[in-house]
Protein backbone atom coordinates (compact mmCIF):
# COMPACT_ATOMS: atom_id res chain seq x y z
CA UNK A 1 0.00 0.00 0.00
CA UNK A 2 1.11 3.71 -0.49
CA UNK A 3 -0.70 6.76 0.83
CA UNK A 4 -0.16 9.77 0.54
CA UNK A 5 -1.30 12.54 -2.61
CA UNK A 6 -0.17 10.30 -5.52
CA UNK A 7 -1.30 6.64 -5.23
CA UNK A 8 -2.29 3.30 -7.44
CA UNK A 9 -3.47 0.49 -6.60
CA UNK A 10 -2.78 -2.45 -9.48
CA UNK A 11 -1.04 -2.85 -12.64
CA UNK A 12 -1.13 0.17 -14.64
CA UNK A 13 -2.46 -1.92 -18.01
CA UNK A 14 -5.80 -1.86 -15.94
CA UNK A 15 -5.97 1.20 -14.69
CA UNK A 16 -8.89 2.80 -16.52
CA UNK A 17 -10.20 6.28 -15.02
CA UNK A 18 -7.27 8.67 -13.74
CA UNK A 19 -7.82 11.26 -11.64
CA UNK A 20 -6.12 13.98 -10.50
CA UNK A 21 -8.30 17.11 -9.62
CA UNK A 22 -7.19 20.48 -7.13
CA UNK A 23 -10.17 22.45 -6.24
CA UNK A 24 -9.77 25.38 -3.85
CA UNK A 25 -13.00 25.16 -1.44
CA UNK A 26 -14.63 26.64 1.33
CA UNK A 27 -12.23 26.37 4.25
CA UNK A 28 -9.42 23.74 2.73
CA UNK A 29 -8.58 22.66 -1.04
CA UNK A 30 -9.41 19.61 -2.75
CA UNK A 31 -6.42 17.87 -3.87
CA UNK A 32 -6.57 14.21 -4.79
CA UNK A 33 -4.91 12.62 -7.68
CA UNK A 34 -5.51 8.45 -7.80
CA UNK A 35 -5.78 5.92 -10.74
CA UNK A 36 -8.42 3.53 -10.43
CA UNK A 37 -9.18 0.56 -11.70
CA UNK A 38 -12.35 -1.58 -13.98
CA UNK A 39 -13.75 -2.08 -10.63
CA UNK A 40 -15.36 -0.75 -7.42
CA UNK A 41 -13.92 1.38 -5.61
CA UNK A 42 -14.93 3.35 -2.33
CA UNK A 43 -14.16 6.28 -1.44
CA UNK A 44 -14.43 6.99 2.53
CA UNK A 45 -14.13 10.14 4.17
CA UNK A 46 -15.85 12.20 7.09
CA UNK A 47 -18.92 14.42 6.03
CA UNK A 48 -17.44 17.48 4.30
CA UNK A 49 -14.15 15.99 3.70
CA UNK A 50 -14.86 16.66 0.11
CA UNK A 51 -16.46 13.41 -1.60
CA UNK A 52 -18.81 14.82 -3.54
CA UNK A 53 -17.26 17.40 -4.72
CA UNK A 54 -14.65 14.68 -6.22
CA UNK A 55 -17.41 13.06 -7.53
CA UNK A 56 -18.79 16.25 -8.90
CA UNK A 57 -15.64 17.13 -10.88
CA UNK A 58 -15.19 13.90 -12.29
CA UNK A 59 -18.83 13.87 -13.86
CA UNK A 60 -18.14 17.45 -15.50
CA UNK A 61 -20.40 19.30 -12.70
CA UNK A 62 -17.70 21.36 -11.47
CA UNK A 63 -14.37 22.60 -12.79
CA UNK A 64 -11.28 21.53 -11.01
CA UNK A 65 -8.79 24.61 -10.89
CA UNK A 66 -5.94 22.92 -12.14
CA UNK A 67 -5.92 18.91 -13.54
CA UNK A 68 -6.36 16.02 -15.32
CA UNK A 69 -8.94 13.34 -15.92
CA UNK A 70 -8.82 10.58 -18.22
CA UNK A 71 -11.21 8.08 -18.81
CA UNK A 72 -9.77 5.07 -20.51
CA UNK A 73 -8.33 6.35 -23.64
CA UNK A 74 -9.90 9.62 -23.32
CA UNK A 75 -8.60 13.37 -21.65
CA UNK A 76 -12.40 14.32 -19.93
CA UNK A 77 -10.14 17.45 -18.32
CA UNK A 78 -7.17 19.10 -18.65
CA UNK A 79 -6.18 22.15 -17.27
CA UNK A 80 -2.78 22.87 -18.95
CA UNK A 81 -4.45 21.63 -22.96
CA UNK A 82 -7.57 23.73 -21.65
CA UNK A 83 -9.77 20.39 -22.38
CA UNK A 84 -12.84 20.40 -20.63
CA UNK A 85 -15.29 18.01 -21.79
CA UNK A 86 -18.59 18.51 -20.85
CA UNK A 87 -20.89 16.33 -18.75
CA UNK A 88 -22.95 15.41 -21.50
CA UNK A 89 -20.44 13.66 -23.75
CA UNK A 90 -18.45 12.43 -20.64
CA UNK A 91 -20.47 8.78 -20.30
CA UNK A 92 -20.31 8.77 -16.96
CA UNK A 93 -22.84 8.37 -14.98
CA UNK A 94 -23.89 9.87 -11.71
CA UNK A 95 -26.29 8.49 -8.90
CA UNK A 96 -27.07 10.74 -6.76
CA UNK A 97 -27.66 10.92 -2.89
CA UNK A 98 -31.25 11.86 -2.98
CA UNK A 99 -31.55 9.98 -6.80
CA UNK A 100 -33.04 12.88 -8.64
CA UNK A 101 -35.44 11.24 -10.67
CA UNK A 102 -37.03 13.38 -12.39
CA UNK A 103 -40.60 13.92 -10.69
CA UNK A 104 -43.12 14.91 -13.98
CA UNK A 105 -41.76 11.28 -15.61
CA UNK A 106 -42.63 7.55 -14.96
CA UNK A 107 -39.73 5.25 -13.53
CA UNK A 108 -39.67 4.12 -17.21
CA UNK A 109 -39.49 7.63 -19.21
CA UNK A 110 -36.68 8.35 -16.26
CA UNK A 111 -35.15 5.23 -17.98
CA UNK A 112 -35.49 6.56 -21.34
CA UNK A 113 -34.07 9.75 -20.52
CA UNK A 114 -30.57 8.54 -21.74
CA UNK A 115 -32.01 6.21 -24.71
CA UNK A 116 -32.63 9.66 -26.76
CA UNK A 117 -32.46 9.29 -30.20
CA UNK A 118 -32.66 5.32 -30.18
CA UNK A 119 -35.12 3.69 -32.61
CA UNK A 120 -38.06 3.55 -30.29
CA UNK A 121 -38.00 -0.75 -30.23
CA UNK A 122 -34.70 0.09 -29.46
CA UNK A 123 -35.71 2.19 -26.41
CA UNK A 124 -38.48 -0.78 -25.33
CA UNK A 125 -36.34 -3.54 -25.13
CA UNK A 126 -33.49 -1.57 -23.51
CA UNK A 127 -35.91 -0.24 -20.97
CA UNK A 128 -37.31 -3.82 -20.68
CA UNK A 129 -33.98 -5.45 -19.94
CA UNK A 130 -33.29 -2.81 -17.50
CA UNK A 131 -35.93 -3.03 -15.05
CA UNK A 132 -36.11 -6.94 -15.18
CA UNK A 133 -32.32 -6.27 -14.26
CA UNK A 134 -33.33 -3.79 -11.25
CA UNK A 135 -36.12 -5.78 -10.12
CA UNK A 136 -38.87 -3.07 -10.95
CA UNK A 137 -40.75 -5.49 -13.34
CA UNK A 138 -44.89 -3.78 -12.89
CA UNK A 139 -43.78 0.17 -11.38
CA UNK A 140 -43.34 1.06 -15.01
CA UNK A 141 -45.77 3.47 -15.05
CA UNK A 142 -45.41 4.67 -11.62
CA UNK A 143 -44.39 8.41 -10.71
CA UNK A 144 -41.19 8.62 -8.65
CA UNK A 145 -43.46 9.93 -5.77
CA UNK A 146 -45.23 6.88 -5.33
CA UNK A 147 -42.02 4.59 -5.08
CA UNK A 148 -40.46 3.39 -1.85
CA UNK A 149 -36.76 4.37 -1.16
CA UNK A 150 -35.72 0.77 -2.56
CA UNK A 151 -37.54 1.27 -5.76
CA UNK A 152 -36.62 4.93 -6.24
CA UNK A 153 -32.65 3.92 -5.91
CA UNK A 154 -33.20 1.42 -8.07
CA UNK A 155 -34.73 3.33 -10.80
CA UNK A 156 -31.89 5.83 -10.22
CA UNK A 157 -29.42 3.18 -10.72
CA UNK A 158 -31.32 1.74 -14.19
CA UNK A 159 -31.51 5.67 -15.34
CA UNK A 160 -27.91 5.73 -15.39
CA UNK A 161 -26.68 1.98 -16.61
CA UNK A 162 -29.32 3.15 -19.43
CA UNK A 163 -26.29 5.25 -21.17
CA UNK A 164 -23.98 2.06 -20.67
CA UNK A 165 -21.38 4.37 -18.76
CA UNK A 166 -17.81 4.19 -19.01
CA UNK A 167 -17.85 4.51 -15.34
CA UNK A 168 -20.46 4.87 -12.47
CA UNK A 169 -20.37 7.19 -9.38
CA UNK A 170 -22.31 6.69 -6.48
CA UNK A 171 -22.86 9.91 -3.93
CA UNK A 172 -24.15 7.73 -0.45
CA UNK A 173 -26.32 5.60 -2.46
CA UNK A 174 -27.62 4.30 0.79
CA UNK A 175 -27.52 7.16 2.88
CA UNK A 176 -31.54 8.46 2.37
CA UNK A 177 -32.40 4.60 3.37
CA UNK A 178 -34.36 3.19 6.20
CA UNK A 179 -32.22 0.87 8.20
CA UNK A 180 -34.34 -2.74 7.27
CA UNK A 181 -33.80 -1.28 3.70
CA UNK A 182 -30.34 -0.81 3.38
CA UNK A 183 -28.82 -4.97 3.48
CA UNK A 184 -31.34 -5.36 0.64
CA UNK A 185 -30.28 -2.30 -1.64
CA UNK A 186 -26.02 -3.08 -0.26
CA UNK A 187 -27.09 -6.84 -1.81
CA UNK A 188 -28.62 -5.41 -4.77
CA UNK A 189 -25.62 -2.82 -5.47
CA UNK A 190 -23.07 -5.70 -5.21
CA UNK A 191 -24.79 -7.56 -8.11
CA UNK A 192 -24.55 -4.52 -9.69
CA UNK A 193 -20.80 -3.93 -9.16
CA UNK A 194 -20.31 -7.79 -10.14
CA UNK A 195 -22.06 -7.31 -13.62
CA UNK A 196 -20.41 -4.13 -14.31
CA UNK A 197 -16.67 -4.55 -15.85
CA UNK A 198 -16.17 -0.63 -15.30
CA UNK A 199 -14.33 1.97 -12.67
CA UNK A 200 -17.58 2.13 -10.08
CA UNK A 201 -16.46 5.09 -7.44
CA UNK A 202 -19.05 4.68 -4.65
CA UNK A 203 -18.46 7.81 -1.46
CA UNK A 204 -19.11 7.22 1.74
CA UNK A 205 -18.68 8.05 5.41
CA UNK A 206 -19.96 4.61 6.44
CA UNK A 207 -16.62 2.30 7.24
CA UNK A 208 -18.56 -0.84 6.83
CA UNK A 209 -20.25 -0.05 3.80
CA UNK A 210 -17.26 0.75 2.31
CA UNK A 211 -15.52 -2.17 3.48
CA UNK A 212 -18.19 -4.71 1.80
CA UNK A 213 -17.90 -3.04 -1.42
CA UNK A 214 -15.57 -3.12 -2.71
CA UNK A 215 -11.74 -4.55 -2.50
CA UNK A 216 -10.06 -1.27 -2.82
CA UNK A 217 -10.26 1.46 -0.67
CA UNK A 218 -9.49 4.93 -0.94
CA UNK A 219 -9.64 7.15 2.46
CA UNK A 220 -10.00 11.33 2.39
CA UNK A 221 -9.36 13.73 4.75
CA UNK A 222 -9.77 17.21 3.80
CA UNK A 223 -9.41 17.38 0.63
CA UNK A 224 -6.24 14.78 0.45
CA UNK A 225 -5.78 10.99 -0.03
CA UNK A 226 -5.24 9.55 3.67
CA UNK A 227 -4.85 6.36 2.41
CA UNK A 228 -5.54 3.76 -0.85
CA UNK A 229 -5.44 0.41 -1.41
CA UNK A 230 -6.43 -2.72 -0.62
CA UNK A 231 -9.54 -2.23 2.40
CA UNK A 232 -7.50 -5.18 4.23
CA UNK A 233 -4.27 -3.83 4.90
CA UNK A 234 -5.74 -0.27 5.42
CA UNK A 235 -8.07 -1.59 8.19
CA UNK A 236 -5.28 -3.97 9.85
CA UNK A 237 -2.55 -1.05 9.41
CA UNK A 238 -3.77 2.71 9.11
CA UNK A 239 -1.26 4.71 8.34
CA UNK A 240 -2.03 7.81 10.41
CA UNK A 241 -4.95 8.64 13.67
CA UNK A 242 -7.24 9.92 10.91
CA UNK A 243 -7.53 7.02 8.58
CA UNK A 244 -7.10 4.87 12.21
CA UNK A 245 -10.22 7.18 13.18
CA UNK A 246 -12.51 6.63 9.97
CA UNK A 247 -11.60 3.14 10.06
CA UNK A 248 -13.30 3.01 13.31
CA UNK A 249 -10.72 2.34 15.72
CA UNK A 250 -11.56 3.64 19.22
CA UNK A 251 -8.16 3.22 20.83
CA UNK A 252 -5.25 5.25 19.94
CA UNK A 253 -2.37 7.12 22.16
CA UNK A 254 0.85 8.93 21.70
CA UNK A 255 3.75 6.60 21.53
CA UNK A 256 7.38 6.64 22.23
CA UNK A 257 9.70 4.33 21.22
CA UNK A 258 12.32 2.46 24.16
CA UNK A 259 15.52 1.35 23.96
CA UNK A 260 14.36 -1.72 24.71
CA UNK A 261 12.35 -2.64 22.21
CA UNK A 262 9.12 -1.50 23.92
CA UNK A 263 6.83 1.31 23.47
CA UNK A 264 5.34 3.76 25.74
CA UNK A 265 1.90 3.97 25.16
CA UNK A 266 1.77 7.96 26.73
CA UNK A 267 -2.22 8.06 27.17
CA UNK A 268 -2.33 4.87 28.14
CA UNK A 269 -0.24 5.09 30.81
CA UNK A 270 1.58 1.64 30.07
CA UNK A 271 4.37 -0.49 28.20
CA UNK A 272 3.64 -3.11 25.66
CA UNK A 273 5.51 -4.85 22.81
CA UNK A 274 4.42 -5.01 19.47
CA UNK A 275 4.65 -7.62 16.81
CA UNK A 276 5.41 -5.07 13.79
CA UNK A 277 8.80 -3.67 12.87
CA UNK A 278 9.20 -0.79 14.78
CA UNK A 279 10.37 1.92 12.20
CA UNK A 280 11.50 5.44 12.27
CA UNK A 281 10.17 7.03 16.08
CA UNK A 282 6.41 5.97 15.50
CA UNK A 283 4.35 8.78 17.08
CA UNK A 284 0.97 7.12 17.70
CA UNK A 285 -0.13 3.55 18.71
CA UNK A 286 -3.41 2.27 18.08
CA UNK A 287 -5.71 -0.80 18.88
CA UNK A 288 -9.20 -2.10 17.89
CA UNK A 289 -12.04 -2.44 20.09
CA UNK A 290 -12.71 -5.86 19.77
CA UNK A 291 -9.15 -7.00 19.73
CA UNK A 292 -8.48 -6.80 23.17
CA UNK A 293 -8.72 -9.95 25.02
CA UNK A 294 -9.42 -10.98 28.29
CA UNK A 295 -8.34 -13.25 30.27
CA UNK A 296 -10.51 -16.08 31.92
CA UNK A 297 -8.01 -16.84 34.78
CA UNK A 298 -5.65 -14.30 36.45
CA UNK A 299 -3.29 -17.45 36.91
CA UNK A 300 -2.57 -16.84 32.76
CA UNK A 301 -1.02 -13.86 33.53
CA UNK A 302 2.66 -14.59 33.70
CA UNK A 303 2.56 -16.65 30.59
CA UNK A 304 2.05 -13.80 28.46
CA UNK A 305 3.31 -10.13 27.71
CA UNK A 306 1.10 -7.10 27.26
CA UNK A 307 -1.03 -8.22 29.82
CA UNK A 308 -2.25 -5.40 32.45
CA UNK A 309 -4.76 -5.40 34.99
CA UNK A 310 -8.19 -3.40 34.60
CA UNK A 311 -11.32 -1.93 36.08
CA UNK A 312 -14.41 -1.15 34.10
CA UNK A 313 -15.07 2.40 34.46
CA UNK A 314 -18.60 2.24 32.07
CA UNK A 315 -20.59 0.47 29.87
CA UNK A 316 -22.87 1.00 27.08
CA UNK A 317 -24.68 -1.54 25.29
CA UNK A 318 -25.82 -2.42 21.54
CA UNK A 319 -28.39 -5.31 20.67
CA UNK A 320 -25.48 -7.83 20.25
CA UNK A 321 -22.60 -6.19 22.03
CA UNK A 322 -21.06 -4.05 24.84
CA UNK A 323 -19.05 -1.46 25.28
CA UNK A 324 -16.57 -1.69 28.04
CA UNK A 325 -14.55 1.40 28.89
CA UNK A 326 -11.55 0.37 31.03
CA UNK A 327 -8.78 1.69 33.30
CA UNK A 328 -5.31 0.67 33.69
CA UNK A 329 -5.18 1.97 37.48
CA UNK A 330 -8.00 1.78 40.27
CA UNK A 331 -7.43 5.58 41.44
CA UNK A 332 -7.66 6.37 37.63
CA UNK A 333 -10.81 4.23 37.28
CA UNK A 334 -12.36 5.45 40.55
CA UNK A 335 -12.20 8.56 39.06
CA UNK A 336 -14.50 8.40 35.88
CA UNK A 337 -11.42 8.22 33.56
CA UNK A 338 -10.83 5.52 30.99
CA UNK A 339 -7.83 4.11 28.89
CA UNK A 340 -9.24 1.53 26.55
CA UNK A 341 -12.34 0.83 25.04
CA UNK A 342 -13.24 -2.95 24.55
CA UNK A 343 -15.58 -4.54 22.33
CA UNK A 344 -17.31 -7.90 23.86
CA UNK A 345 -20.18 -9.98 22.71
CA UNK A 346 -23.23 -9.71 25.34
CA UNK A 347 -22.64 -13.77 26.33
CA UNK A 348 -18.84 -13.43 27.21
CA UNK A 349 -20.18 -9.66 29.34
CA UNK A 350 -22.31 -12.24 30.97
CA UNK A 351 -19.72 -14.64 32.11
CA UNK A 352 -17.01 -11.57 33.35
CA UNK A 353 -19.63 -9.29 35.22
CA UNK A 354 -19.79 -11.26 38.03
CA UNK A 355 -16.15 -11.18 38.53
CA UNK A 356 -14.42 -9.40 41.05
CA UNK A 357 -11.66 -6.79 39.85
CA UNK A 358 -9.24 -6.27 38.58
CA UNK A 359 -9.50 -8.26 35.43
CA UNK A 360 -6.77 -8.92 33.02
CA UNK A 361 -6.55 -7.50 29.39
CA UNK A 362 -4.22 -8.29 26.94
CA UNK A 363 -3.02 -6.49 23.86
CA UNK A 364 -1.52 -8.94 21.79
CA UNK A 365 1.24 -7.53 20.03
CA UNK A 366 0.24 -8.74 16.38
CA UNK A 367 -3.38 -6.52 17.30
CA UNK A 368 -0.98 -3.35 17.84
CA UNK A 369 -0.51 -1.33 15.15
CA UNK A 370 1.87 2.03 14.91
CA UNK A 371 1.90 4.96 13.58
CA UNK A 372 3.72 8.17 11.82
CA UNK A 373 1.41 10.70 12.46
CA UNK B 1 -72.55 49.43 -31.39
CA UNK B 2 -68.80 48.90 -33.07
CA UNK B 3 -67.37 45.92 -31.15
CA UNK B 4 -63.82 46.85 -33.23
CA UNK B 5 -61.91 47.56 -29.76
CA UNK B 6 -63.17 44.21 -28.54
CA UNK B 7 -61.31 42.29 -31.42
CA UNK B 8 -58.79 44.84 -31.73
CA UNK B 9 -58.20 44.16 -27.65
CA UNK B 10 -57.83 40.29 -27.84
CA UNK B 11 -55.79 40.35 -31.09
CA UNK B 12 -53.52 42.86 -29.25
CA UNK B 13 -53.04 40.96 -25.86
CA UNK B 14 -53.08 37.56 -27.52
CA UNK B 15 -50.38 38.82 -29.78
CA UNK B 16 -48.31 40.44 -27.41
CA UNK B 17 -48.77 37.44 -24.73
CA UNK B 18 -47.17 35.07 -27.08
CA UNK B 19 -44.42 37.69 -27.70
CA UNK B 20 -44.02 37.77 -23.91
CA UNK B 21 -44.24 34.49 -23.23
CA UNK B 22 -41.81 33.50 -25.80
CA UNK B 23 -39.11 36.55 -25.35
CA UNK B 24 -39.70 36.32 -21.39
CA UNK B 25 -39.17 32.55 -21.10
CA UNK B 26 -35.95 33.40 -23.15
CA UNK B 27 -34.65 36.15 -20.88
CA UNK B 28 -35.44 34.08 -17.38
CA UNK B 29 -33.62 31.06 -19.52
CA UNK B 30 -30.70 33.41 -19.95
CA UNK B 31 -30.41 34.81 -16.49
CA UNK B 32 -30.46 31.57 -14.86
CA UNK B 33 -27.29 30.64 -15.56
CA UNK B 34 -25.59 33.80 -14.63
CA UNK B 35 -24.81 36.21 -11.95
CA UNK B 36 -23.04 39.06 -11.02
CA UNK B 37 -23.31 43.12 -11.58
CA UNK B 38 -24.30 43.09 -15.10
CA UNK B 39 -26.75 40.46 -14.55
CA UNK B 40 -28.35 42.50 -12.09
CA UNK B 41 -27.90 45.33 -14.13
CA UNK B 42 -30.11 44.00 -16.82
CA UNK B 43 -32.80 42.67 -14.57
CA UNK B 44 -33.26 46.40 -13.79
CA UNK B 45 -33.81 47.24 -16.86
CA UNK B 46 -36.24 44.08 -17.09
CA UNK B 47 -38.13 45.50 -14.51
CA UNK B 48 -38.15 49.01 -15.62
CA UNK B 49 -41.92 48.73 -17.84
CA UNK B 50 -43.28 47.53 -14.26
CA UNK B 51 -42.06 50.94 -11.98
CA UNK B 52 -42.41 53.21 -14.47
CA UNK B 53 -45.49 55.12 -15.16
CA UNK B 54 -47.20 53.50 -18.75
CA UNK B 55 -46.91 56.82 -19.95
CA UNK B 56 -43.32 57.28 -19.55
CA UNK B 57 -42.70 53.86 -21.52
CA UNK B 58 -45.05 55.32 -23.92
CA UNK B 59 -43.04 58.19 -24.49
CA UNK B 60 -39.87 56.51 -24.40
CA UNK B 61 -41.36 53.92 -27.09
CA UNK B 62 -42.20 56.92 -29.09
CA UNK B 63 -38.98 58.41 -28.89
CA UNK B 64 -37.55 55.12 -30.13
CA UNK B 65 -39.88 54.54 -32.83
CA UNK B 66 -40.73 57.92 -33.97
CA UNK B 67 -39.36 59.63 -37.07
CA UNK B 68 -36.17 60.05 -35.46
CA UNK B 69 -35.93 57.53 -33.35
CA UNK B 70 -33.20 54.79 -33.98
CA UNK B 71 -35.98 52.31 -34.65
CA UNK B 72 -38.01 54.39 -36.32
CA UNK B 73 -35.38 55.28 -39.03
CA UNK B 74 -34.54 52.09 -39.32
CA UNK B 75 -37.80 50.74 -39.72
CA UNK B 76 -38.44 53.70 -42.07
CA UNK B 77 -35.70 52.31 -44.37
CA UNK B 78 -37.90 49.59 -45.15
CA UNK B 79 -41.03 51.59 -45.81
CA UNK B 80 -42.84 50.61 -42.35
CA UNK B 81 -44.14 53.15 -39.83
CA UNK B 82 -44.85 52.07 -36.16
CA UNK B 83 -46.43 54.99 -34.92
CA UNK B 84 -50.04 55.24 -34.91
CA UNK B 85 -50.62 51.77 -36.14
CA UNK B 86 -51.90 48.20 -35.28
CA UNK B 87 -48.42 46.83 -34.38
CA UNK B 88 -47.85 49.85 -32.13
CA UNK B 89 -50.55 48.52 -29.45
CA UNK B 90 -48.89 45.19 -29.35
CA UNK B 91 -45.36 47.08 -28.91
CA UNK B 92 -46.76 48.65 -26.22
CA UNK B 93 -48.49 45.91 -24.47
CA UNK B 94 -45.59 43.48 -24.98
CA UNK B 95 -43.31 45.52 -23.33
CA UNK B 96 -45.28 46.47 -20.28
CA UNK B 97 -46.78 43.10 -19.65
CA UNK B 98 -42.70 41.53 -20.19
CA UNK B 99 -41.47 42.22 -16.47
CA UNK B 100 -44.33 40.35 -15.07
CA UNK B 101 -43.91 37.00 -17.52
CA UNK B 102 -40.03 37.80 -17.02
CA UNK B 103 -40.50 37.69 -12.79
CA UNK B 104 -42.45 35.14 -12.99
CA UNK B 105 -41.08 32.57 -15.80
CA UNK B 106 -37.59 33.55 -13.38
CA UNK B 107 -38.91 32.11 -9.87
CA UNK B 108 -40.58 29.07 -11.97
CA UNK B 109 -37.52 28.28 -13.35
CA UNK B 110 -35.76 28.74 -9.81
CA UNK B 111 -37.53 26.47 -8.13
CA UNK B 112 -36.64 23.63 -10.08
CA UNK B 113 -33.96 21.47 -8.55
CA UNK B 114 -30.36 22.03 -10.03
CA UNK B 115 -30.00 18.10 -8.98
CA UNK B 116 -32.45 17.40 -11.89
CA UNK B 117 -30.94 19.55 -14.33
CA UNK B 118 -27.27 18.36 -13.56
CA UNK B 119 -28.97 14.47 -13.83
CA UNK B 120 -30.28 14.97 -17.23
CA UNK B 121 -26.64 16.64 -18.06
CA UNK B 122 -24.74 13.56 -17.17
CA UNK B 123 -27.26 11.48 -18.64
CA UNK B 124 -26.64 12.96 -22.15
CA UNK B 125 -28.40 16.05 -22.25
CA UNK B 126 -28.00 19.13 -24.39
CA UNK B 127 -28.81 22.38 -22.77
CA UNK B 128 -31.61 22.71 -25.30
CA UNK B 129 -33.02 19.04 -24.03
CA UNK B 130 -32.43 19.74 -20.29
CA UNK B 131 -34.58 23.05 -20.63
CA UNK B 132 -37.30 22.03 -22.85
CA UNK B 133 -37.77 18.06 -21.42
CA UNK B 134 -36.78 18.93 -17.60
CA UNK B 135 -36.94 22.68 -16.58
CA UNK B 136 -39.67 24.15 -18.59
CA UNK B 137 -42.43 20.89 -17.72
CA UNK B 138 -41.54 21.59 -13.72
CA UNK B 139 -41.78 25.07 -14.36
CA UNK B 140 -44.93 25.12 -16.11
CA UNK B 141 -47.41 25.99 -13.97
CA UNK B 142 -45.28 29.26 -12.71
CA UNK B 143 -44.93 30.10 -16.26
CA UNK B 144 -48.61 29.26 -17.08
CA UNK B 145 -49.90 31.65 -14.35
CA UNK B 146 -47.22 34.39 -15.62
CA UNK B 147 -49.08 34.18 -18.84
CA UNK B 148 -52.49 34.84 -17.50
CA UNK B 149 -50.97 37.45 -15.48
CA UNK B 150 -49.11 39.09 -18.71
CA UNK B 151 -52.65 38.58 -20.87
CA UNK B 152 -54.38 40.67 -18.13
CA UNK B 153 -51.41 43.49 -18.36
CA UNK B 154 -51.89 43.65 -21.91
CA UNK B 155 -55.32 43.53 -21.86
CA UNK B 156 -55.81 46.29 -19.65
CA UNK B 157 -52.68 48.86 -21.20
CA UNK B 158 -53.80 52.42 -21.76
CA UNK B 159 -51.15 55.00 -21.37
CA UNK B 160 -48.43 53.52 -23.57
CA UNK B 161 -51.00 52.59 -26.08
CA UNK B 162 -52.31 55.99 -26.29
CA UNK B 163 -48.81 57.58 -26.50
CA UNK B 164 -47.73 54.97 -29.23
CA UNK B 165 -50.65 53.86 -30.93
CA UNK B 166 -52.69 56.77 -30.56
CA UNK B 167 -56.90 56.26 -31.13
CA UNK B 168 -57.62 55.76 -34.29
CA UNK B 169 -61.28 53.75 -34.46
CA UNK B 170 -60.98 50.25 -36.17
CA UNK B 171 -56.97 50.05 -35.66
CA UNK B 172 -55.91 51.22 -32.76
CA UNK B 173 -58.63 52.03 -30.57
CA UNK B 174 -58.59 48.89 -27.42
CA UNK B 175 -61.04 48.90 -25.00
CA UNK B 176 -59.53 50.98 -22.44
CA UNK B 177 -59.16 53.65 -24.55
CA UNK B 178 -62.73 53.75 -26.07
CA UNK B 179 -63.89 53.94 -22.26
CA UNK B 180 -61.62 56.74 -21.84
CA UNK B 181 -62.88 58.46 -25.22
CA UNK B 182 -66.41 57.40 -24.43
CA UNK B 183 -66.58 58.89 -21.20
CA UNK B 184 -64.81 62.13 -22.18
CA UNK B 185 -67.77 62.26 -24.86
CA UNK B 186 -70.21 61.64 -21.93
CA UNK B 187 -71.77 58.51 -23.83
CA UNK B 188 -72.33 57.09 -20.39
CA UNK B 189 -74.16 53.87 -21.13
CA UNK B 190 -71.03 53.16 -23.91
CA UNK B 191 -68.58 53.30 -21.53
CA UNK B 192 -70.46 51.15 -18.98
CA UNK B 193 -70.73 48.45 -21.47
CA UNK B 194 -67.05 48.59 -22.37
CA UNK B 195 -66.64 47.98 -18.83
CA UNK B 196 -69.06 45.34 -18.12
CA UNK B 197 -67.05 43.23 -20.97
CA UNK B 198 -63.58 43.77 -18.99
CA UNK B 199 -64.91 43.03 -15.86
CA UNK B 200 -66.40 39.91 -17.37
CA UNK B 201 -62.99 39.40 -19.29
CA UNK B 202 -60.97 39.75 -16.17
CA UNK B 203 -63.28 37.65 -14.35
CA UNK B 204 -63.17 34.44 -16.75
CA UNK B 205 -58.82 35.01 -16.42
CA UNK B 206 -59.51 35.11 -13.14
CA UNK B 207 -61.25 31.64 -12.61
CA UNK B 208 -59.04 30.05 -15.40
CA UNK B 209 -56.09 31.02 -13.31
CA UNK B 210 -57.60 29.67 -10.04
CA UNK B 211 -58.96 26.77 -11.89
CA UNK B 212 -55.04 26.15 -12.99
CA UNK B 213 -53.26 26.37 -10.17
CA UNK B 214 -55.84 23.71 -8.47
CA UNK B 215 -55.31 21.39 -11.37
CA UNK B 216 -51.25 22.27 -10.38
CA UNK B 217 -51.43 21.21 -6.97
CA UNK B 218 -53.35 18.48 -7.59
CA UNK B 219 -50.44 17.22 -10.26
CA UNK B 220 -47.63 18.13 -8.11
CA UNK B 221 -49.05 15.98 -5.43
CA UNK B 222 -48.76 13.08 -7.63
CA UNK B 223 -45.42 14.19 -8.43
CA UNK B 224 -44.20 15.18 -5.20
CA UNK B 225 -42.90 17.53 -6.07
CA UNK B 226 -41.53 20.44 -3.60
Amino acid sequence: MRSGCDASVGDTADVTLEVQVEKKLADFALNVSFRAPAAPLSILGASGAGKTMLLRCIAGLEKPGRGRIALNDRVLFDSEQKIRTPARARRIALLFQNYALFPHRTVAENIAFGLYGLAPAEQAARIATLVARTHLTGLEKRYPRELSGGEQQRTALARALAIEPEALLLDEPLSALDTHLRAQVETELQDTFAAYRHPALLVTHNMEEAYRLSEQLLVLSRGRVAAFGAKGEIFRHPASVEVAQLTGCKNISRARAKADGTIEALDWDCRVRVAAKIGKAPKYIGIRAHHIDFLESAGDASAQENIFPCWVVRTSETPFRITLFLSLDQVHGEAGAHHLQAEVFKEKWQRFRERGFPWHLRLAPESLFLMDG
Amino acid sequence: MDWSPLWISLATSLTATAVTLLVGLAAAAWRENRSGAGAALIDGFFLLPLVLPPTVVGFFLLLLFGRNGPLGKLLLQFGATVVFSWPATVIAATVVAFPLMYLTARAALEQVDAHLLQAARTLGASEWRVFREVALPLAWPGVLAGTILSFARALGEFGATLMLAGNIPGRTETIPIAIYFAVEANEIQQALAWCALDVGISIALLGGLYYWTHAQRLRRERWGHR
